[in-house]
């Protein structure tokens, strides 16, 4: 019987949301295709999330050794290189993540079996694998196929796929494997972890978002988006190219290697979209966007949108609330 | 402090689409690219900025190198403009339709030939987005990489690398040079480089290198070579569309006011 195999991510002692993404769609596609759905995790002390893994797949494949206490692609490019080779499951799904970028590719290309990265679908067509990217920051959707192989591999995008438990949970086997590492491995150690500085101001806190992206072009054009913020009585915060540019500092920075925001009232201004901004922010109540393409992704996921040059609706839209305002005597 | 170190910098010509409408050509399996401007993909400018800081202050040399048509000249000039000593273009019309495994493969075949103890590369790129082509670089050299690097310290032999993680975290790694970091933006700040700037280097030369020089075989590269083929382009379906406000900006922001009036958001 053909097998996928889903790896489990976690981060101090936490499985990610991606892995029960992952674990929901690969027993879709393994119920289609007659497969069976194995969950993989490695660590050290992993033994009772096996037992939470094995509530979603049929067999959950156990390696635990202190070696792999810290994720660290090298340990894991081992260890899962064995298995693959041994157990030429049909499909191998790891997330599109901060961990999966930095395994998959290299993986793949050792094991030399094909790989599609960033996955928001995929599927088997008789004997074909069909996957659909992304392409142009979330402009374009790309369908493509990969090159027929014994064994295939993705990485699956953050919340491209709901996670739902199965009722009754399917109970599956734990399988505990002998750790296939015999020595440590010093190319690439794990120092620690950074946290972000504390202080600053809280944006998931904040009822009032304006958002900012790249179409704000110049520091300049801060002054004209925090007049608006102010104005409205709201927070700035940003997409990924504001922080780079330094324009805001990265605890204003919204999407999935910023924080997640679910506030009253967001306003997108220049943000075109990308998918990283959009999980961040896509729960908020009211989303209103300003964009002067009339394609950027982001209105897809707006409830108004205006296509229009934001330098002229900005000013605009802060002399109309100043006007309600005086109107109103605040 | 560290002897001066050779840097390679992989970087790739791309289309500037993030404030562009795109459109889908005739084939269904590219878009309409014409009228659009490419520039060094903004991942690989930051790595390329990286690797002429590490030179200014440590010294050695760093070299551009792309697999792309002649037009790709203007982003190796871009880079011999902000301080690289070096540009290479692998270029060959069977290149085509490679995905990022095809690259990769070609840009080892001429990186294996080359010295160096650093290798930059971005993260990803800003047209197909695979973030594939520095990992498996680093494997098919047999030298360890990481991605997702905000921040090289490097010392003797060794680099101690920030790189992301999700939710505003970073973890800190070591690592053996030689070694292949794949850069995210942010990382630095690039600097800006003039119209002069790039005038200047114009009669540097650009080592160019076509398929049969490096060893490769047609079947290794374009979709041949590929793990990916692609079907057909389209526009993504919409999730929640947006009720578009129309008319002048004073008109909109009047619609904008009274749709927070009635949220009792003013």
């Amino acid at each position: 019987m053909a097998e996928i195999f889903v790896l489990a991510e976690h981060r101090q002692g936490q499985i990610r949301e991606i892995t029960y993404e992952m674990l929901t769609k690969g027993r879709e596609i393994a119920e289609k295709i007659n497969a069976e759905l194995t969950a993989l995790i490695l660590g050290k002390d992993v033994k009772e999330k096996a037992k939470v893994l094995s509530e979603y797949a049929k067999k959950v494949v156990v390696f635990e050794d202190n070696k792999l206490e810290n994720f660290n692609s090298d340990t894991y490019q081992k260890v899962l290189s064995s298995i693959i080779m041994e157990q030429k499951p049909l499909l191998t799904m790891i997330g599109h993540t901060s961990y999966g970028v930095e395994l998959a590719p290299r993986l793949a290309a050792l094991l030399k079996i094909p790989l599609a990265t960033d996955c928001i679908d995929l599927a088997f067509e008789g004997e074909n694998l069909t996957v659909t990217r992304q392409m142009y920051g979330g402009k374009v959707n790309v369908k493509a196929v990969l090159k027929k192989a014994y064994s295939y591999m993705i990485t699956a995008r953050q919340a491209a796929f709901a996670s739902k438990k199965p009722q009754p949970p399917l109970n599956g086997e734990i399988i505990e494997k002998p750790s296939p590492l015999t020595e440590e491995i010093t190319s690439k150690r794990f120092l620690g972890y950074v946290l972000p500085p504390p202080g600053g101001v809280d944006i998931t806190a904040a009822e009032k978002l304006i958002g900012i992206g790249r179409g704000i072009k110049d520091q300049a054009n801060m002054s004209m988006m925090k007049e608006l913020a102010n104005t409205i009585g709201g927070v700035l915060a940003c997409s990924r190219p504001v922080v780079d540019k330094g324009w805001l500092p990265s605890d204003r920075q919204v999407g999935s290697s910023g924080k997640t925001v679910k506030p009253k009232l967001y306003i997108a201004v220049g943000i075109s979209g990308a998918f990283q901004h959009v999980l961040g922010m896509k729960n908020s109540d009211l989303i209103i966007s300003i964009n002067k393409d009339p394609n950027a992704p982001i209105f897809n996921f707006s409830d108004y949108g205006i296509i229009d040059d934001l330098f002229k609706v900005v000013p605009a839209l802060t002399n109309k609330i100043k006007e309600e305002k005086k109107q109103k005597g605040i | 402090m560290r002897n001066a170190l050779n840097i390679i910098v992989c970087v790739k010509h791309v289309p500037e689409t993030s404030e562009v409408e795109l459109k889908i050509d005739a084939c269904g399996k590219s878009i309409e690219k014409a009228r659009l401007i490419f520039d060094i993909n903004e991942w690989d400018d930051y790595a390329l900025e990286e690797a002429v800081r590490i030179k200014e202050k440590l010294g050695g040399t760093v070299t551009a190198i792309t697999v792309g048509p002649e037009e790709s000249d203007t982003t190796l000039r871009k880079c011999l403009a902000r301080g690289a000593d070096k540009a290479i273009r692998i270029t060959d019309s069977k290149i085509e339709g490679s995905d990022g495994y095809g690259i990769a493969k070609i840009l080892h075949s001429v990186i294996k030939n080359l010295n160096y103890d650093l290798i930059l590369t971005g993260s990803q790129a800003g047209d197909d987005g695979y973030s594939m082509v520095g990992p498996i670089l680093a494997e098919m050299l047999g030298i360890p990489h990481t991605t997702l690097v905000k921040k090289i310290e490097l010392s003797t032999g060794v680099a101690r690398v920030n790189r992301e993680l999700e939710g505003g975290i970073e973890e800190v790694i070591e690592v053996k040079l030689p070694a292949l970091f794949a850069v995210q933006t942010g990382i630095n700040e690039p600097r800006y480089i003039s119209i002069m700037g790039v005038r200047k280097v114009m009669q540097k030369e650009i080592k160019v290198i076509d398929l049969t020089e490096t060893g490769l075989s047609e079947n290794d590269v374009g979709e041949a070579g590929s793990w990916l083929k692609i079907e057909r382009l389209y526009v993504p379906p919409v999730e929640k569309q947006a009720e578009f406000l129309k008319g002048s900006p004073d008109e909109v922001a009047a619609k904008i006011v009274e749709i927070l009036k009635i949220r009792g958001l003013i």
